[in-house]
């Protein structure tokens, strides 16, 4: 499969990469390089095998019901999360309006 | 003070305990050292405050009597993908540019718990995607390395660069790194230093920026084998803020280093003997080869039949898991905003997004994001999974026959800054031998084998069963042993 410039123009709207007419002829031959690589993965005989999701097998853990038991993951640090906001006003971060 | 630089984790331990000098001459050795080193580009910012005020508390609890951690008095550089409170971490992008993190990450936190001080944080391959270090935002990072009779700018590899060239370079005994298709082990390679991935799961994710969250590792680099070990075990054990976490004590693994490997059954994968691979890496396999038989160690031969599918598996993989992490990056709560004039919020995040990355993320998102799309998730991403289960499963038979692998780090000897830049493929090409023990989460490791013609120094990998970093580490140190790698680079920075 290749990718043509309407595919990438897409696939950067999905991706929310704002890309202009050059950066798209760019990069149309760059993806399709690699997928022209990848492509071979088609040619592995996968019948029967599981997709791997864990290279070790884990169950997953549940922490105690305890309200800020890990100062460091819980809650009551408004300031320290908005420390690095571009815009912080009034306790909240800032964005563009979004309703009309 | 310059002897100072020159050594290692242990010798700097043991001579702080000792009394030798003190944690505070090691830490003003090392800063005078990265001082005058900005020519290599290895640091992106420095801290030589940090290094001091550990190195006092060192002292102070010296001459108080208390108890020394396992890295006490050693000033290491951070790569700067690790969140370092109160110390700007960029992942060597625009977009986390100012970054300045409210909390520590788990690995740094214990290192600083441990004794160590941080001399600044080292340049990488942007959010760690590349293997040449030139995918930085702040510029490529120099090797300390050059062909004999050349001047060339050399890469250290990537995308743990920066921590490759100041280690290599005796700006730091060592550094921390992170390894999601071979970061730690290609960069020590190409610069002639050791670096181990552990097993998935032994050090904690929480605090590193993420790239590929089923791969990313930490790990040590360091000039030998036991200050890896050393350091290792300072970095690992249990997190409960990470949820892959393995739960299990950390092993005493510098103390139980042996290089006797009497009974133990070296694999060598046929499989890794490939077209395009340097004859001198080759030349040094075979060294190597004999080191470990000399070693007591039974050399056999193994098969991993779905090694050059690794590969492009984790070109799907990789990508894949980065799409997804990176779309955090959106101009709302920390890091780049770039907002035109009567943007709306859609419009800011893609604006914010083509500002802040460069082109190689924009690349592997791009890919990432087409492979998890509706219609080619199964035919991409689901038989990269499976192919993944594939490589996995050779590992698991291999170690019916052997305990542990042999083979190249990579494929060649560093190679010129600039020399693979337009071709992204086959930049990718240079991880072939690396992937694969990524993609099963296994151990290992790239120990310095010897110089190529040209002066440059080539290493061997070591990859071992899961959770025997014991094993890794062992077969590393009879190589050691045997290579005698002294050769460090003609300082001319």
């Amino acid at each position: 499969m290749s990718v043509d410039k309407a595919t990438v123009a897409k696939i950067a709207s999905l991706a929310r990469l704002r890309m202009d007419d050059a950066a798209l002829d760019r990069m149309v031959p760059e993806l399709n390089q690699i997928l022209g690589f990848v492509e071979q993965l088609g040619q592995v005989d996968v019948t029967g095998v599981e997709p791997m999701t864990a290279v070790i097998a884990q169950s997953l853990r549940l922490r105690d019901d305890v309200v800020d038991a890990d100062p460091l993951t819980g809650g009551g640090v408004r300031d320290a999360v908005l420390a690095n906001a571009p815009a912080a006003e009034h306790g909240f971060f800032g964005v563009p309006k979004v309703i009309e | 003070m310059s002897e100072l630089t020159q050594l290692g984790v242990q010798a700097i331990r043991d001579g702080v305990a000792g009394g030798t000098f003190t944690a505070r001459e090691v830490a003003e050795a090392c800063n005078a050292a990265v001082a005058d080193a900005a020519t290599l580009n290895a640091f992106i910012v420095t801290t030589p405050d940090h290094a001091l005020a550990a190195a006092d508390q060192v002292d102070a609890d010296r001459a108080a009597g208390r108890p020394l951690g396992l890295m006490a008095g050693v000033p290491i550089g951070m790569k700067d993908l690790f969140a370092t409170r109160g110390v700007q971490t960029t992942a060597a992008s625009h977009i986390l540019e100012g970054f300045t993190p409210q909390y520590e990450s788990t690995v740094s936190q214990r290192l600083w718990d441990a004794g160590a001080g941080m001399l600044g944080k080292l340049n990488l391959d942007q959010f760690a995607m590349g293997s040449s270090n030139e995918t930085s935002h702040f510029g490529d990072v120099v090797s300390p390395w050059r062909r004999s009779g050349s001047t060339a700018g050399l890469t250290p590899g990537g995308s743990s660069g920066g921590s490759s060239a100041a280690v290599a370079a005796r700006l730091a005994p060592a550094a921390t790194g992170t390894d999601t298709g071979g970061s730690i082990r290609q960069p020590a390679a190409l610069t002639g230093i050791c670096g181990i991935k552990p097993t998935y799961g032994r050090c904690s994710r929480w605090g590193i920026v993420a790239f590929a969250s089923s791969l990313d590792q930490a790990g040590p680099m360091a000039r030998n084998v036991t200050d890896c070990a050393l350091m290792l075990q300072a970095m690992g054990g249990f997190d409960p803020k990470d949820s892959t976490s393995l739960d299990l004590p950390v092993p005493d693994w510098s103390g139980a280093l042996d290089a006797n490997l009497a009974g133990k059954r070296v694999g060598i994968p046929r499989e890794y003997r490939m077209d395009g691979t340097d004859a001198a890496i080759l030349k040094a396999w075979d060294d190597g080869i004999g080191w470990l038989k000399d070693a007591g160690a039974e050399v056999v031969d193994i098969s991993l039949p779905h090694t050059e599918y690794a590969l492009p598996a984790y070109y799907i993989i990789a990508p894949a898991e980065a799409s997804s992490n990176l779309a955090r990056y959106d101009g709302v709560r920390y890091g780049l905003r770039d907002l035109p004039q009567g943007a709306n919020l859609q419009d800011m995040y893609a604006a914010t997004r083509a500002a802040g990355f460069g082109d190689e993320v924009k690349r592997r998102i791009l890919i990432g994001t087409y492979v998890l799309s509706a219609g080619y998730y199964d035919a991409y991403y689901t038989q990269a999974m499976k192919v993944r289960a594939l490589v996995a499963r050779d590992f698991a038979e291999a170690w019916d026959k052997c305990d542990v692998i042999l083979a190249p780090t990579a494929p060649t000897a560093a190679f010129a800054l600039g020399e693979k830049l337009s071709d992204p493929l086959a930049m990718y090409l240079g991880d072939v031998f690396s992937v694969p023990a990524s993609l099963a989460g296994l151990p290992a490791m790239s120990v310095p084998a010897g110089l190529d013609g040209a002066g440059l120094p080539l290493g061997l990998q070591l990859i071992g069963r899961p959770l025997d970093e014991q094993g890794v580490l062992n077969a590393a140190l009879a190589i050691e042993q045997r290579a005698g790698f002294t050769a460090q680079p003609d300082r001319w920075w």
